[in-house]
């Protein structure tokens, strides 16, 4: 039987500009994750992050290669991939409690059921009292817990998050990353999560990819203990811990060498 | 000149308003709004906000202004007014043997309008006699004096006095109560003090205004009741707006939603949207005459290229992450376009709807200002032809009165509609 889990395989993706060249988004990119495994994507800024994700949700297909997640090919979006963005991506012409029950209501989940849902997932991101409150009268936390909501409403088997915490101030994000290690371990989804912020990818990873671009391709792995040690813990305790530190550095100059290394070929092509 | 001194009274006005406004509300009102905590509000558009003492002393200046250079009776204080009752002149003429004489003239300034008699005078002594002579107020007139005088102007005589100074063909000469003119021919011509107010086929006063609304809603003007007038103008902008909103709307989502639309009616829509409707209107007479079809045709024409770009925008604008978020959750196409598509339009599709009743309006005046049988801007160019100012100035007011409270009306049903417009 084959294993449940989300499998890349050979995954390449190439753009072809109007004036006869390319450019190579991925490469060659393979991966599996399995199901219930939570992990964060680093690397510098055109390594093809987001590109790998869209393809993972279905919002693109790939040049070459596939994705299969639990035995079935991914040829586009589906439900049973959520997706988190940056900015939320809330419909704001409904309240909390109609963009929570989106998707049950678009599949016809039945409504009594749809209710219970939409309750129990607001109790569990802290919405409560919000349930009827228009989305613009909501604070950039608020409204990406409801974002999580709406995509835990669903039931997917995978949750894609591309830098949903990106846009938050230094409290609320840390906030946040507890609220995610908590859906995390509690529902048992698969969770890809891109960042920018070195500290998110190791405290919420427990697979950590660094990603490098040109060609955008994997550059290296990480198993880390920090997601484990961070569910109900306090993630600045978790800091403290033996290897963080360590690893922060290390992945912090490697990235920061590529960045150094992108800097000076554009100067080169300039 | 007038002008001017109204221009010159209108700036004293705003500066002493202000001036006023300021130390009136520094000694009296204690400001704690937040924008008074601001050190910083120069540059800073948040703390601009209309002043509303500034905008209750501007129409009450308008008004006052209004009524003061109109004789109006709702202003203590009036311009000075042009000259009313008899005033007298004198001429002297020299005949041909060199003998002169002098007459005077009475003259009797009446408003145009009001009854008035020619007054009876003495002929007088020597060989020029007495003249009278009735004009209207801000007019002038030619006086025949030698008509009754023993020489005329045939038997050589001339005049060369008035009111002891001397005068030659082209010349001028201040008078008591205005001013004499000779014409190139030796003609003399009264001109009465026309004061500073403006003459009522002008510009009539606020009274006369406000009377001819009381009477035209109760009597109508040119077969058509006031309302009528106006009704009829607001259904054919209601009707062309709703024509072009049903086609638009449509046209818009297909042109945002696929590429065969869009190229199709791209040129068409570029192409038409910087026409002015007004320029269609000859067009639109030509094909569709000047009765109610024509118009809303006009109308439609007017509203359909700014619907159509608007909901084309609403569609575009849509945040792709928003369709693609519809996506995961297992939306369908068709509920993504109702669920998502349509509402993320609607901000769009009033901002466009509210220039289209703009526009509307104001094309539906002009049309009918061009031809038309009944209608504001039918009532305004009909009653122009005639001089009738007053009724000119009140449908121009009602034309505004309308416009602006379409506007609002579109401004409340927007908030209520769409609550979250500007703030997604």
């Amino acid at each position: 039987m084959e294993k449940k889990g989300l499998f890349i395989n050979d995954v390449s993706m190439r753009f072809d500009l109007p004036n006869g060249g390319f450019v190579q988004a991925l490469q060659d990119v393979s991966l599996n994750i399995l199901a219930g495994e939570i992990m964060t994507v680093l690397g510098p800024s055109g390594c093809g992050k987001t590109t790998f994700l869209n393809i993972i949700a279905g919002f693109m297909a790939p040049t070459g290669g596939e994705v299969v997640l639990n035995g079935n090919s991914v040829t586009g979006p589906s439900q049973e991939r959520g997706m988190v963005f940056q900015q939320g991506a809330l419909f704001e012409w409904m309240n909390v409690r109609k963009n929570v029950s989106f998707g049950p209501r678009m599949n016809n989940v039945p409504k009594a059921e749809t209710e219970e849902r939409v309750d129990h997932l607001l109790d569990i991101v802290g919405l409560s009292d919000f349930k009827d409150k228009a989305i613009y009268e909501l604070s950039g936390g608020m409204q990406q817990r409801v974002a999580l909501a709406r995509c835990l409403a669903n039931d997917p088997d995978v949750i894609l998050m591309d830098e949903p915490l990106g846009a938050l101030d230094a409290l609320t994000r840390e906030k946040m990353q507890g609220l995610v290690l908590k859906l995390w371990k509690d529902t048992g989804k698969t969770i890809i999560l891109i960042t920018h912020s070195v500290e998110e990818a190791l405290l919420l990873g427990e697979r950590l990819l660094v990603m490098a671009p040109r060609p955008g391709r994997i550059h290296k792995e990480y198993r880390l203990p920090f997601a484990e040690m961070g569910v109900g813990a306090d993630l600045r305790e978790v800091k403290k811990a033996d290897g963080y530190a360590d690893s922060r550095e290390e992945i912090l100059s490697m990235i920061w060498d590529m960045e150094e290394e992108i800097m000076g070929r554009t100067e080169e092509d300039a | 000149m007038t002008g001017l001194i109204l221009l010159l009274i209108y700036v004293v006005i705003f500066a002493l308003g202000f001036i006023v406004v300021k130390q009136v509300s520094k000694r009296l009102i204690k400001r704690v709004d937040y924008t008074a905590l601001k050190t910083v509000t120069f540059g800073d558009e948040s703390a601009v906000t209309a002043d509303r003492s500034a905008s209750v002393i501007s129409i009450v200046t308008l008004f006052l202004l209004w009524g003061a250079f109109t004789g109006s009776i709702l202003t203590p204080i009036h311009a000075p007014p042009p000259f009313i009752g008899d005033t007298t002149f004198e001429y002297t003429a020299e005949n041909a043997e060199g003998s002169r004489d002098t007459a005077t003239v009475l003259v009797r300034v009446f408003r145009v309008g009001e009854d008035v008699e020619t007054p009876e005078i003495d002929p007088g002594d020597g060989w020029a006699k007495n003249d009278a002579i009735e004009i209207g107020a801000w007019r002038s007139k030619l006086i025949k004096t030698d008509g009754n005088d023993e020489f005329d102007k045939a038997a050589g005589a001339r005049i060369v006095e008035v009111d002891g100074q001397p005068i030659l063909p082209g010349g001028e000469v201040k008078a008591a109560d205005g001013r004499v003119t000779m014409t190139p021919k030796g003609t003399l011509n009264f001109i009465p003090a026309k004061g500073l107010q403006m003459e009522p086929i002008w510009l009539p006063a606020p009274e006369a205004v406000w009377g001819r609304f009381i009477d035209i809603i109760s009597d109508g003007y040119q077969n058509y009741g006031l309302l009528e007038h106006l009704g009829y103008s607001l259904f054919r902008v209601i009707a062309g707006f709703i024509f072009g909103a049903l086609v638009g709307i449509p046209l818009g989502y297909a042109m945002g939603l696929s590429n065969w639309f869009r190229g199709w009616f791209d040129p068409i829509v570029e192409f038409m949207r910087p026409v002015p409707p007004l320029a269609l209107i000859p067009l639109v007479i030509i094909w569709a005459g000047i009765g109610e079809t024509g118009k809303i045709i006009l109308l439609f024409l007017a509203a359909l290229w700014i619907m159509t770009i608007a909901a084309r925008a609403g569609v575009s604008g849509v945040q792709i992450s928003k369709v693609h978020a519809a996506f995961s959750l297992g939306a369908s196409p068709s509920q993504i376009m109702r669920h998502v598509i349509v509402p993320n339009s609607l901000p769009e599709i009033f901002t466009g709807a509210r220039v289209a009743m703009g526009v509307c309006w104001g094309t539906v005046v002009a049309a009918e200002l061009v031809a038309a049988e009944v209608g504001a801007g039918m009532m305004i160019m009909v009653a122009s032809k005639f001089q009738l100012t007053d009724i000119v100035i009140m449908g121009i007011i009602l034309i505004g009165v309308i416009g602006y409270g379409i506007d609002i009306l579109m401004r409340m049903a927007e908030k209520r509609l769409v609550p979250w417009k500007g703030r997604g």
